[in-house]
């Protein structure tokens, strides 16, 4: 019987044949922390009585969701970070290099094959890439900077396959909004999901990240699809290191398969405060919006900038609504500002902020207002979540999020790409 | 190890932001402090109704969302001794462990907020004591139990200087 691409990277990181279920302990090539969760790994790691780093090629550290830092708290922290990085000359990526799931790829640090851990649930990213990775918590990470090892359960893996060719207007964010709502918010826990099908192999990898991203979100440890030639071009510009690509077979035992056909697909809105809780556009009344935000490890990347250009090109940002961008990462503002998208944005009326997690977890650059209804490219909804628990997030894509902060309530982004 | 406390009972999808919200957890490693604002966006007064052993008991996909181990450890310096859920987000439930909180899967549908709750740890029995009633949590894992015996990952990779070693996990 064949096997997927998670227990075929377990035998690989294990040297032991393994199947869904078995329960092993296995050598970590990557170990990421960001300023949400390291000092407490490092507060771990010194509890545990920890002296050095396994490896200290191996772990990075990332700060991205408070920067630069709002408080005088926080800034303790993070210089307990810097000084941690500096003691056991760890890298670490400073404030305004940008969101650790984007850097993780684009900086070349994972590469196809990887079992890779992240303190931060949406480490799953880096499965559009065929790497294995996975969300743990600070005292996880504090073990595996201490041994490079971690105990895994293999999951078993469902299989996804995505048919068809998307309508236009339709993006790789409308898919797994719609799977979320079609699936449930705990649909695959515990498990394994391989993407898989035309829809996927049409889709650039940047857009790829984008679905593994919120594998997480219907309850998934990974998020994996296959690596073509387009995966391993994207990865060969970006890293030296050498790798061999994983393939699940093509007998490999599936939990379940689901198939989807995407032929006509809408744009799709994920009400507040469940990511599950899915309209497409063409269902819903009128929402008024005073907030449009796009940016995050979900959707805060090139071709997410580009769109939202191109719709708000020549064009005024409705007066209500506040229209934040947060570019994935420095190499992606670069890239918007040579190409005049930044120009085009700012001039249509919206704000850039510094390159990170921006106001998605809640702690700055664009805390909404009691009762404000806020429509985002990022991953989760939850009440409170943005730090206002009387505010309404609504999720879509940058299309939607861009075509809507124009008009000042939900948008169907369609009617903007002619 | 037997635990007794009353059952503080929520629904489905308890996500670790409800659980302890993204604006205090990134302020600061004092969890007495993050322990004040457990579950405040949901029940604003919900840490001054715990007293020390308390369970929270809920529905499905307890602790979904990220990976904040801060979760698991606001609810224990609140107070909470364990959580009893139809299931359990999977991140959340390793950090539970980790941190020595009890985490248990059992049909929760029948207790009710207020009861006072008896569980045995080793044989998953858990007895809500003013119904009489006996419900059985799947068992946990060797490993896990280890863990738990030893207050957590960090005093169990101390003393032990590697994993426990076990057949069954997640």
């Amino acid at each position: 019987m064949g096997k997927t691409i998670a227990e075929k990277i377990f035998e690989r990181k294990t040297g032991i044949p393994v199947k869904a279920g078995d329960m092993v302990i296995a050598r970590v090539d990557m170990a990421m922390g960001q300023d949400g969760t390291t000092p407490l790994a490092i507060r771990s790691f010194e509890e545990m009585a920890g002296k050095k780093v396994f490896d200290p090629s191996r772990v990075v550290f990332i700060i991205d969701h408070n920067a630069p830092s709002p408080l005088e708290s926080i800034s303790q922290l993070h210089d307990i970070m810097r000084k941690f990085a500096a003691e056991h000359n760890l890298t670490i990526y400073e404030i305004g290099y940008g969101v650790c799931h984007e850097l993780m790829v684009s900086q070349g640090l994972v590469v196809p094959g990887d079992l890779v851990i992240g303190a931060d649930s949406h480490t799953c990213t880096y499965g559009a890439i065929g790497a294995f990775s996975t969300g743990v918590g600070s005292t996880e990470l504090a073990v595996v900077m201490i041994s490079g090892q971690l105990w895994f359960k293999v999951p078993e893996t469902v299989r996804i396959n995505l048919e068809g060719k998307l309508p236009r207007g339709v993006y790789s964010k409308d898919i797994i909004l719609y799977l979320a709502g079609q699936i449930g918010a705990d649909g695959a826990t515990y498990q394994a999901i391989e993407f898989a099908g035309p829809v996927i192999d049409r889709l650039e990898v940047e857009e790829r990240l984008t679905i593994s991203n919120m594998a997480v979100e219907i309850g998934a440890k990974a998020g994996l699809m296959t690596p073509d030639s387009k995966t391993l071009d994207w990865v060969k510009k970006r890293t030296n290191k050498p790798f061999e690509p994983i393939y699940p077979d093509p007998d490999a035992m599936y939990q379940k398969v689901l198939t989807f056909d995407c032929c006509e697909l809408t744009p799709q809105i994920a009400f507040p405060h469940r990511v599950d809780t899915v309209k497409s556009i063409d269902d819903i009344e009128e929402i008024p919006i005073r907030e449009a935000f796009l940016g995050t490890c979900t959707n805060g990347r090139a071709v997410d900038i580009e769109t939202a250009a191109r719709i708000v090109q020549g064009k005024k940002v409705h007066p209500d609504v506040r229209f934040i961008v947060a570019p994935a990462s420095r190499e992606i503002f670069l890239k918007a500002l040579q190409k005049g998208w930044v120009e085009t944005i700012v001039a249509a009326g919206g704000v850039f902020v510094t390159p990170g997690c921006g106001p998605c977890v809640g702690t700055h650059q664009g805390v909404p207002g009691d009762g404000w209804n806020v429509i985002s490219t990022a991953n989760r909804n939850f009440k409170g979540r943005m730090g206002n628990n009387k505010a309404f997030i609504y999720l879509a894509s940058p299309a939607t999020v861009a075509a809507s902060a124009l008009e000042g309530k939900i948008t169907d982004p369609r009617k903007y790409l002619g | 190890m037997i635990l007794k406390g009353k059952a503080h009972v929520f629904g489905d999808d308890i996500n670790t932001d409800y659980i302890i919200s993204g604006k205090y957890k990134f302020k600061t490693l004092d969890m007495n402090e993050l322990g004040k604002h457990v579950m405040e966006d949901i029940d604003p007064n919900f840490s001054q109704k715990v007293k020390p052993g308390d369970f929270i008991v809920a529905g499905k996909n307890f602790g979904c969302g990220s990976s904040r181990e801060q979760a698991p450890r606001a609810l224990l310096a609140s107070g909470i001794r364990g959580i009893v859920a139809v299931t359990f987000a999977r991140i959340f439930f390793r950090n539970a462990i980790n941190c020595g909180l009890v985490a248990l899967e059992c049909d929760t549908s029948q207790i009710k907020n207020g009861d006072e709750i008896e569980v045995d740890l080793a044989s998953g029995k858990i007895t809500d004591l003013i119904q009489g009633l006996v419900i059985h949590a799947a068992p946990l894992p060797d490993v896990m139990i280890q863990i738990l015996n030893e207050g957590g990952l960090i005093s169990y990779f101390k003393k032990h200087g590697s994993f426990p070693s076990a057949s069954r996990s997640r």
